[in-house]
């Protein structure tokens, strides 16, 4: 969507105009016309275009063998990286022209690192990268982050590198218990996690009256919050929070189970309760009140307290969602080495501290305490960022999906939300 | 041709072996190719970003498969039946919406056009640049800026809810309670917006190019200015009201981002539907049907509309 900005009509100057109306006065008449022309070039691009060119066409099946991805390593001879993130997701000096953690990386290691934010929503990430990823090519970049259903998607189409752990000391030692063993990547043998998300519901105490919004079923059912209820477009986190609300495992969760949310969720649609389902764009919705309450990624809700005191969050007692953002070498990326270190380092406690202070979400690193302290004490302490036992006893991850589920999943959720 | 040869300085006393032999062939070759010489980059162009990509979304529309098998071409046109069967209420609300956003565009545009025509003296130029100085923001932040300005508890909406309007709305089905965001009102008046400039530029061209000597001759022939309007300024500014309708319903009918940012679940388009089959569901065959079928629709609705509103050959 970023890219949308048709501009056809720049400021036209005089001239300009003065010819774009020469050029509707004068084409009558003419041995060739605007229309003739068209009526030909429509003709030619016809038959140009004809059945056999159609057929011409098609998608070739990704590679599924193990490691079909792997590509001649330059990492040695080119110390570059070329890393794609998410916009806001790394720390940077306040004058926003340095990354401190990715300056010290390369005084460090001598690697160039080109840092791109040109991720903003997963599926338009893969829609961009998925042509070149089907036709064997490189995609110019050697690390992207993306979250775990992509991630898991990726490497079941053959289109993430296998990691080498000698390589990754202390990411191997350092990833949190919590998640060493997703079902979609056991062992982390493709990827790291960048930050860990927790899914839970924000209100805004002002829009609510001072009401405090518990659970999933007060969203769905309060009439006070009629039409000022808002969902996430991301699939796992709508169904999976409903899901919990309802008693079921998202963990272990069956077609039935899908549908009955589903339906649970369409009767809020059509009732009105809900209002919309949002990205990111929920945060300015709900710190302005026009959503009182919603379901929110606790990173953004740490930074929403700040400015607005109004803004609070609760995680239910059903449980949360938990997903990851994670770290993989995408097939014939060509510094994979390079992109083993940057990983490896953000794994070291201190780095990683560093990280977490600036972007506030959940932090994947273990032994991280101590050094967050040392740089805030409120942080350290904010369970949103370090889950503390409680809290850790109530995240949930929705299981990974095959192929065939996946679609059929998709297309009911795209049928709640409109489209 | 003809028109150039005839303006040819009259070439060299023929030869007299072959007296009977027309004017024209003497014409050299290479004046005759320039014309296809000068629309070759454009030929060229059409070619690799519109056909080329329009035939291979063709042979998607008929293809089958999954991303892990691959996609084949298998002549599937059901597709398309059942892309029409699921998707019509999005097809026609895409249609609905862009036309009302057209017509308002007319209603809003035309009087401004005329103004900056007729009546802006040597403001003109200073209003033609605040017709288009919108265009140097981004489409989407000019699209998000409209979430502030229809804000539920935002001025505009506590002065329509005052003023009763909301009342009347709501009565038909255009906004929902005391809000304007996430109802179909919302989506038109985005659209409305955001395709504003593109009837305004080709209104203003017409009228501008009209002479102010007719009018005169419609005043001493005692037409009052309504008469003058109807039967003078009006059908002579027919060209701007074809093009700019067509500029603004064209793409307002594909569009997605309005639908997006400021609609809700049940005022999605058919640009949010191809969006979301072709990424999100990644069923890339539906999403090419679904792009032709609203091609289809479109240009046949234009080829009548082009053919019955009579300015074929003024286009």
């Amino acid at each position: 969507m970023e890219q949308y900005e048709p501009e056809p009509y720049g400021p036209l100057s005089r001239a300009q105009l003065a010819a774009t109306r020469r050029s509707l006065a004068r084409s009558q008449g003419r041995g060739l016309t605007r229309r003739s022309m068209l009526r030909a070039s429509g003709v030619g691009a016809l038959t140009v275009g004809g059945f056999a060119a159609l057929s011409a066409c098609g998608i070739p099946p990704a590679k599924r063998s193990g490691d079909a991805g792997a590509a001649d390593d330059h990492s040695a001879e080119e110390k570059r990286l070329n890393f794609s993130n998410w916009t806001q997701y790394i720390d940077i000096s306040d004058d926003e022209k340095h990354r401190p953690s990715l300056e010290a990386f390369t005084k460090r290691s001598g690697i160039k690192v080109k840092y791109t934010e040109d991720i903003n929503d997963n599926v338009e990430f893969f829609g961009k990268i998925q042509p070149q990823l089907a036709a064997g090519q490189d995609t110019g970049r050697d690390l992207i982050c993306v979250t775990d259903w992509l991630a898991a998607r990726m490497i079941r189409l053959g289109w993430a590198q296998k990691l080498d752990p000698a390589n990754l000391p202390h990411a191997y030692a350092n990833l949190s218990p919590q998640f060493r063993a997703p079902d979609w990547d056991p062992g982390r043998a493709y990827t790291y996690p960048w930050t860990g998300i927790s899914t839970v519901i924000a209100y805004n105490a002002k829009a609510t009256g001072g009401r405090e919004i518990t659970s999933v079923s007060q969203l769905l059912d309060d009439p006070a919050l009629k039409g000022r209820v808002a969902f996430l477009s991301e699939m796992r986190d709508t169904v999976g929070m409903t899901l919990l609300d309802m008693g079921k495992d998202p963990a272990t969760v069956t077609d039935d189970d899908f549908g009955a949310a589903v339906a649970r969720l369409q009767k809020a649609v059509d009732r009105r309760q809900i209002r919309r389902f949002t990205g990111n764009d929920y945060t300015s919705d709900l710190n302005k009140g026009d959503i009182a309450a919603c379901l929110a990624w606790a990173g953004d809700l740490i930074q929403l307290q700040v400015d607005n005191p109004d803004i609070r969050f609760a995680i239910p007692d059903a449980g949360y969602m938990t997903s990851t953002d994670n770290l993989l070498v995408p097939a014939q990326a060509r510094h994979k080495a390079n992109a083993e270190k940057l990983i490896d380092y953000y794994y070291e406690p201190p780095i990683a501290a560093q990280l977490a202070a600036y972007i506030n979400y959940v932090c994947p690193v273990a032994g991280v305490r101590e050094e967050l302290a040392k740089i805030d004490d409120s942080l350290a302490s904010n369970t949103l960022i370090l889950p503390d036992e409680a809290m850790a006893a109530k995240s949930n991850a929705f299981r990974s999906l095959a192929t065939e589920e996946e679609t059929a999943y998709e297309e009911k959720f795209a049928a709640l939300i409109g489209a | 041709m003809s028109t150039s040869t005839l303006t040819e300085a009259p070439p060299p006393v023929p030869q007299p072996q072959s007296p009977e032999q027309p004017v024209r062939r003497t014409v050299p070759t290479r004046r005759r190719l320039v014309p296809y010489l000068l629309l070759l980059p454009g030929i060229l162009w059409l070619v690799v970003f519109f056909a080329l990509p329009l035939v291979y979304q063709a042979s998607t529309s008929v293809q089958t498969g999954s991303l892990e098998e691959g996609f084949e071409v298998t002549w599937h046109f059901q597709t398309y039946w059942e892309a029409l069967q699921e998707y019509y209420p999005q097809f026609i609300r895409s249609l609905l919406y862009a036309g009302t956003a057209t017509v308002l565009c007319l209603l809003l545009g035309y009087p401004l056009a005329y103004l900056i025509a007729f009546k802006a003296g040597r403001w003109r130029n200073l209003l033609l640049v605040l017709v288009i100085a919108p265009f140097f923001t981004s489409f989407l932040i000019r699209t998000l800026a409209w979430k502030t300005i229809l804000a539920d508890g935002g001025a505009v909406v506590g002065a329509l809810d005052a003023l009763h309007v909301l009342d009347v709305t709501n009565w038909l089905g255009w906004t929902e309670g005391n809000r304007v965001l996430a109802t179909p009102m919302a989506v038109v008046t985005g659209l409305t917006y955001n395709f504003l400039p593109f009837m305004i530029l080709p209104l203003y061209t017409s009228l501008e190019r009209i002479d102010g000597k007719l009018h005169e001759a419609a005043k001493d022939l005692y037409a009052s200015p309504a008469t003058t309007f109807r039967k003078v300024t009006f059908p002579l500014s027919m060209p701007g009201v074809v093009s700019g309708t067509l500029l603004t319903f064209i793409p307002a009918s594909g569009d997605y981002v309005n639908a997006e940012l400021l609609g809700s679940t049940d005022t999605k388009m058919v640009g949010n539907v191809i969006q979301s089959q072709f990424l999100r569901v990644l069923d890339y065959p539906t999403a090419a049907a679904l792009s032709f079928i609203l091609m289809a629709i479109v240009l046949l609705m234009v080829t009548v509309y082009i053919r019955r509103s009579g300015t074929e050959d003024l286009l």
